[in-house]
């Protein structure tokens, strides 16, 4: 992991894939979709997100962590121990690959908070500030080790290779999930590493992402003030910490924090009606700082929503798809009808409006 | 020995060329010229002000500067040796107007901005949305919003934001330093262009008062023309604590500059000298200065932002992060190139520090303590083109200022004489025979103008860099690298050496 890059450009492709009744699907899917798409990757980055893979320990955080040396795993431990119960901790299954060579020491934790611990300055703590506090400390201080994911029911499963050497690195098809999303990387200026690879993620959210993001150096800033660490060296990064500051920290809807990443014009602002231009008119002022401004697409997920969106001028392509209860999002129409050939519905997402696909009501988990 | 003083410039006149019209004699507000069959220049009283060559119908005139020069020597300067003998034959400080004119660094010619290629693609301004648009004012640290009737509404009241349609606003100049008819242009190219104009601490004419939705008035320490009235007539409220060429002095509008129309917007007797404290005097630490802030948000009903302007001076940082606690919704810094109508030389040449490093530390500062939302900043400070605001607004400042090159779109040479208050262009001045020269009209269309062309430039930096929002640029350094600076400068400015 060569930190002298510290920011990495990269083109790339996006799919995903979401059972609105929870029903679970294997990886081969998601695979298939994203093999597609081959040529928009260049082979130094693929991964995953999965949910609804963990449903025995449903209620458990499933930290994935990637050591790039045994130094980096005792240290993590004794600091995961310290701060938490581990219910299980394990090596990711992975089989041999040809194409995948020099992994890090891949593992996984099923850990839950102590109650007793979750005070900060003498004050209750939310157990989700608590958690993410301690990915961004392990990301941020100790030598070696990264989080690729830690939330409830799902995991991030990436590393340096095309998606489809990766997926199957990780033998995703013995998986069975209800909401995958992948991405192939084409990073131009980077030996590739592990950690830089997608899904970004922070609890259970995880963001895929085709594009740059020409605004990274005030994203960055800005969330760094409200105590997010940008350790992982790739733009994407600040939306998965953005997503979580704005919906879950600042409880704005996430149709709302859409219209934050990707605001609408002022010219368009001041067509409104005056309730609406009152209100996006403050949140431009208030969230300037974390507009993304540049070329993306991207699905961003968690255990109830996927949702793609695109920047406001449509830089980069974003198809998405029904065939009954499956929802599918690609980078291109093909990798869709390549797992869906007879789709109920097929649209070009549009800039700067977000899709959005929930989870019916009470089928969560699956 | 007053006498023995050389001059600075030599007025040469082509007398071939010359038609004795006399029309250099009229011009030269600094009486340069007097005719006895010929025209006859006093070279002594010259500035250089390039009224006069500007007005010959015959292009007979030139300055030059002073060929006869005194034995070079690259420490005893010409200027140094000038100084010391005009204070050794008066005993007196020596005044000058205008910013600082000595070559310190200059940081943002060591600064250089970003572009797309490939990876990311550069947009195109006259084919795609290009926003400047910029709000200054407090914000809070996140928008609450409530769903009802399943709308999605707004449930968070802000601190008022004044809108400006271009992060370019005009910087103080008071009515009495400069003409009421450049104060009337001013205006005028402010609401023209969407943005600001400031008035100084001079007061406000009654003539401007149409224009208060585009005015900053401000309230110094010698509170010249504050009343309700004043306020009430404004847009932003601004307390000046300090000026960028003068930092932690006050000011002096001479006598006779205070003429009727002077001394009724000032509220003082005509004629007299307008002393401005150094320090306010209600004013003696931080805790005052927020009683200050909230009587003037008390005296305009919490509707207008309260500015405070102060001089980017050594701990500018911990300065700029009391003033946000202390409740100030915009905070206006001045660095060392900041003008002035006057100013005692010793003080302008050698008090203070750049503007971009001030801008840095601040914004860092802000940043370090999480309150980098609860006030806009405004740069101000030698702003000469819109590649120094770009720099600037990537460096962290929501807006700038300016004020010299706003004179120079009304006319001005920067003679540096604006404390003379004989300024031949009819600007620096309040002498009828030199005021009615500035038509307020024409200079309010060189303004839009000068406005209109940053504005457009700044709309195709952004373009390159592949942002088609200013408040993407604003405190994004990483598309900003250094050029020729130590590792302590890159680290004050938090950008990266060109290369890496």
């Amino acid at each position: 992991m060569d930190r002298a890059f510290e920011r990495i450009p990269s083109g790339c492709a996006i799919s995903g894939i979401m059972n609105v009744s929870g029903k679970r699907i294997s990886g081969e899917k998601i695979i298939t979709s994203i093999s597609l798409m081959h040529d928009r990757s260049n082979g130094l980055g693929g991964g995953f997100a999965a949910y609804g893979i963990y449903p025995e320990f449903a209620d458990h955080y499933a930290f994935h962590l990637m050591y790039q040396s045994e130094r980096g795993r005792t240290l993590t431990e004794e600091f995961l121990n310290k701060h938490f119960i581990i219910e299980r901790g394990e090596p990711i299954p992975t089989r041999p690959h040809p194409e995948i060579t020099d992994p890090p020491l891949l593992w996984r934790y099923f850990l839950k908070a102590p109650e007793e611990r979750l005070y900060k300055n003498h004050e209750p703590m939310d157990e989700r500030d608590y958690v993410v506090e301690k990915v961004m400390f392990i990301n941020d201080n100790i030598p070696d080790s990264y989080v690729a994911s830690s939330g409830k029911n799902m995991g991030a499963f990436k590393g340096v290779g095309y998606p489809e050497d990766i997926g199957r690195f990780f033998r995703l098809e013995e998986y069975e999930g209800y909401l995958w999303t992948a991405h192939g990387r084409f990073p131009t200026n980077t030996p590739g590493w592990w950690g830089g690879a997608h899904p970004f993620t922070l609890l259970d959210w995880s963001v895929v992402h085709n594009g740059e993001i020409s605004s990274y150096g005030i994203n960055k800033r800005y969330l760094e003030m409200f105590g997010y660490k940008c350790t992982l060296m790739t733009d994407t990064e600040v939306v998965a910490y953005a997503v979580d500051l704005l919906h879950r920290r600042h409880g704005l809807p996430l149709e709302i924090v859409a219209k934050v990443l990707a605001a609408p014009f002022w010219k368009d602002i001041e067509k409104m009606e005056e309730e609406d231009k009152r209100l996006y008119t403050t949140l431009r002022q208030v969230y300037g700082p974390s507009l993304l401004n540049g070329p993306f697409s991207i699905i961003v997920a968690n255990n109830k929503v996927m949702m793609g969106l695109n920047d406001r001028i449509k830089l980069r392509p974003m198809v998405w798809g029904r065939r009954g209860d499956f929802y599918y999002m690609a980078s291109e129409e093909s990798a869709i009808y390549e797992i869906e050939p007879s789709l109920d519905e097929v649209h070009v997402a549009k800039g700067g409006e977000p899709v959005i696909v929930r989870l019916k009501e009470g089928e969560q988990n699956g | 020995m007053a006498n023995l003083i050389p001059p600075r410039f030599k007025v040469v006149i082509d007398y071939e060329k010359c038609r004795k019209c006399k029309r250099c004699v009229i011009n030269c507000g600094f009486g340069v010229y007097s005719f006895s069959d010929r025209v006859i220049p006093d070279h002594k009283k010259c500035v250089s002000c390039q009224r006069c060559v500007a007005y010959c119908p015959e292009e007979a005139i030139t300055i030059i500067e002073n060929p006869n020069v005194f034995r070079p020597n690259s420490y005893w300067t010409m200027e140094e040796r000038i100084n010391i003998m005009k204070q050794a034959s008066s005993s007196g400080m020596l005044l000058t107007g205008m910013g600082n004119d000595r070559p310190y660094k200059n940081y943002f010619d060591h600064l250089l901005i970003d572009a797309c290629q490939v990876t990311n693609p550069s947009i195109d301004p006259l084919r795609e949305p290009m926003e400047l648009t910029t709000y200054l004012g407090s914000k809070p640290d996140a928008v609450k919003v409530k769903v009802e009737d399943g709308q999605i509404k707004l449930d968070t009241k802000i601190a008022p934001q004044i809108k400006l349609d271009t992060p370019i606003i005009f910087s103080p100049m008071s009515y009495g330093s400069i003409s009421l008819n450049a104060h009337k242009a001013l205006a005028r190219a402010a609401k023209e262009c969407g943005i600001l104009m400031n008035t100084g601490e001079g007061g406000l004419h009654k003539d401007l008062y149409p224009y208060k939705d585009r005015i900053i008035v401000q309230v110094a320490s010698g509170r010249f023309g504050v009343n309700q009235e004043y306020l009430d007539h404004s847009a932003v409220v601004e307390i000046k604590i300090g000026q960028g060429a003068k930092p932690g002095i006050g000011g002096h509008l001479p006598g006779e500059k205070v003429n009727r129309e002077v001394s009724e917007t000032r509220m003082i007797p005509e004629g007299t000298d307008a002393l401005s404290p150094a320090p306010h005097h209600d004013i003696y630490s931080i805790e005052d200065l927020a009683q200050l802030i909230y009587a003037l948000k008390e005296a305009t009903n919490y509707e207008k932002p309260v500015s405070v302007k102060i001089a980017a001076v050594h701990n500018v940082a911990a300065i700029a992060s009391g003033i946000a606690r202390a409740g100030a919704d915009i905070i206006y810094i001045d660095g060392f190139r900041g003008g002035t109508g006057a100013a005692p030389t010793i003080i302008r040449d050698h008090i203070g520090i750049p503007i971009e490093l001030a801008i840095a530390a601040v914004d860092d500062r802000l940043r370090a303590e999480g309150i980098r939302n609860s006030v806009s900043i405004v740069a101000a400070g030698g702003f000469r083109h819109s590649g120094d605001v770009a720099k600037a607004i990537a460096l962290g400042a929501d807006a700038v200022a300016i004020g010299t090159a706003a004179l120079i779109a009304m006319g001005c040479h920067v003679c540096q004489m604006c404390h003379t208050g004989n300024c031949s262009w009819g600007i620096a001045t309040q002498r009828p025979e030199l005021t009615q020269r500035l038509d307020p009209d024409w200079a309010a269309g060189q303004l839009i103008n000068l406005i209109k062309s940053w504005s457009l430039e700044l709309k195709e930096i952004l373009g390159a860099l592949g942002l088609n929002a200013i408040e993407s640029l604003r405190g994004s350094r990483e598309r900003l690298r250094g050029i020729g600076l130590t590792d302590t400068e890159l680290a004050i400015l938090g950008v990266k050496h060109a290369g890496r």
